[in-house]
């Protein structure tokens, strides 16, 4: 079970780190915002196996879900205001 | 084990994060870095909470209130790293919002363009 | 210009670099401890008999700490309101709706049609119940904006009571505020959950105050980030 554990958390550590690379390094920002929220799910997973099922959920709700769309409805205002300007 | 996993990931997301906020023209690449670095954080506190071969801060049939001090983790990281998350969102609405305002203003997100405060 | 570049990249990775000794120095002898420090130890030792609440980060949340909750909760609502006013001082020429997002199928509208009232039900599940499983005030809050993020996605055009939004933020908050100082006359102080009956431990109906607050702390943060997904959303051309 122990071994299990740890297994899992170094698995998504590295998925965790993974996701983050890609948010830096990638040229589109959807696709960052993106990589962000996969890092907040991946870190909810993590939260859940250290026994904290309580921030494992807020996590997922507001890291994840919430903060992405936030992101995307300023992109979508940003990019709609640059195609209006040409 | 796991928390020297989950602190190491911790910590390592912290600095990349910064790394991001720090480096990238773009103000919403920015957020995103510093959405990153606050993960990193909230990683790193629960981490500290965690203790092996315990359960989680809730007394039900697995952990009878008796022997709740012998079974449980430190809830008191917990209690904080949910009100950081919730205050996480209401930072990075912040940001989005001055960006959006930013952009009005200059038709621009790189923050090379800004340059009041620049001597 | 390049020098000035390679200037600002050395001083970046030098700061990151101090920071990542330090987070070293930090990680490298970290051992957990074998045994709760005095606080933690004292709240699972009394959790139970003080608040009646099965949740110990909960009962942290609501009551031990209750008076951060309530300085968190005007946080956010200063949040939602900076937000709505930064975003509402630049209206831009009228023209198209919402936020740019493609007009919704019928897909997303039946689905949301379909969706919504569960995901509204489930997130006042989780508020309701946040004294005896994991989850909360926050967590249903959270829940019950996306929610209404999905009611917004699907008509774009749509537009939402802001003063039903406001009236509920601004009630639950009164109220919140009202049981703390029911608490200072009833009970032993500010936002003390003993005004109700403890109730038999694990019960819904349990835990004095504490689902009540929680329902209250749901419904402001519902509140709260529904304003904020909305202004960000609709207010500049809509």
């Amino acid at each position: 079970m122990t071994a299990l554990a740890i297994l899992a958390a170094a698995g998504f550590g590295l998925a965790i780190l993974g996701a983050a690379f890609v948010a830096l390094r990638t040229r589109s920002t959807p696709v960052a915002v993106l990589a962000a929220g996969l890092v907040s799910l991946f870190a909810s997973v993590v939260f859940l196996i250290l026994a904290a099922p309580d921030v494992a959920m807020t996590e997922a709700a507001i890291g994840s879900g919430l903060t992405t769309f936030l992101f995307f409805y300023v992109l979508g205002r940003i990019r709609r205001e640059s195609a209006n300007d040409q | 084990m796991l928390s020297q996993i989950a602190l190491a990931t911790g910590f390592v997301l912290i600095l990349m994060g910064l790394y991001g906020a720090l480096t990238h023209h773009n103000i919403l690449r920015m957020i995103v870095g510093f959405t990153l670095a606050d993960t990193g954080v909230n990683l790193v506190l629960v981490a500290v909470g965690y203790m092996p071969g315990r359960t989680a801060p809730i007394m039900d049939s697995a952990v009878p209130v008796a022997d709740a001090s012998a079974r449980i983790i430190d809830p008191v990281p917990q209690a904080l790293v949910l009100t950081a998350i919730v205050i996480g969102l209401g930072v990075t609405a912040l940001m989005l919002a001055y960006a959006y305002r930013l952009f009005r203003m200059r038709r621009s997100l790189d923050i090379s363009k800004f340059t009041e405060l620049k001597w | 210009m390049t020098s000035k570049l390679t200037v600002r990249s050395f001083f970046v990775m030098a700061l990151l670099g101090l920071l990542g000794l330090a987070f070293w120095a930090l990680a490298a002898n970290y051992t957990p401890d074998a045994e709760l420090n005095r606080t933690a130890a004292y709240y699972a030792a009394n959790t139970a008999e003080e608040t009646g609440a099965q949740n110990i980060v909960s009962a942290i949340i609501v009551t031990y700490r209750g008076l951060d909750t309530l300085g968190e909760v005007t946080v956010l609502f200063l949040t939602a309101a900076i937000v709505a006013l930064v975003l509402s001082q630049s209206k831009a020429p009228r023209g198209g709706s919402g936020s740019g997002f493609l007009p919704s199928g019928e897909l997303l509208t039946t689905g949301t049609q379909m969706l919504v009232p569960i995901i509204m039900l489930f997130g006042a599940y989780v508020f309701v119940n946040g004294h005896l499983t994991p989850g909360g005030g926050f967590q249903g809050g959270a829940i019950l904006a996306s929610g209404i993020l999905l009611l917004l996605l699907a008509e774009p055009s749509r537009r939402f009571g802001h003063a039903l939004i406001g009236r509920i933020e601004s009630l639950s908050g009164v109220v919140y505020v009202a049981l703390g100082i029911a608490g200072i006359v009833f009970a032993g102080g500010f936002l003390d959950n003993r005004i109700l009956g403890l109730g038999s431990f694990g019960s819904i109906l349990s835990a004095g105050a504490i689902p009540l607050i929680y329902i209250l702390i749901g419904l402001k943060v519902g509140a709260e980030f529904s304003s904020i997904l909305e202004s960000l959303e609709e207010t500049e051309d809509a």
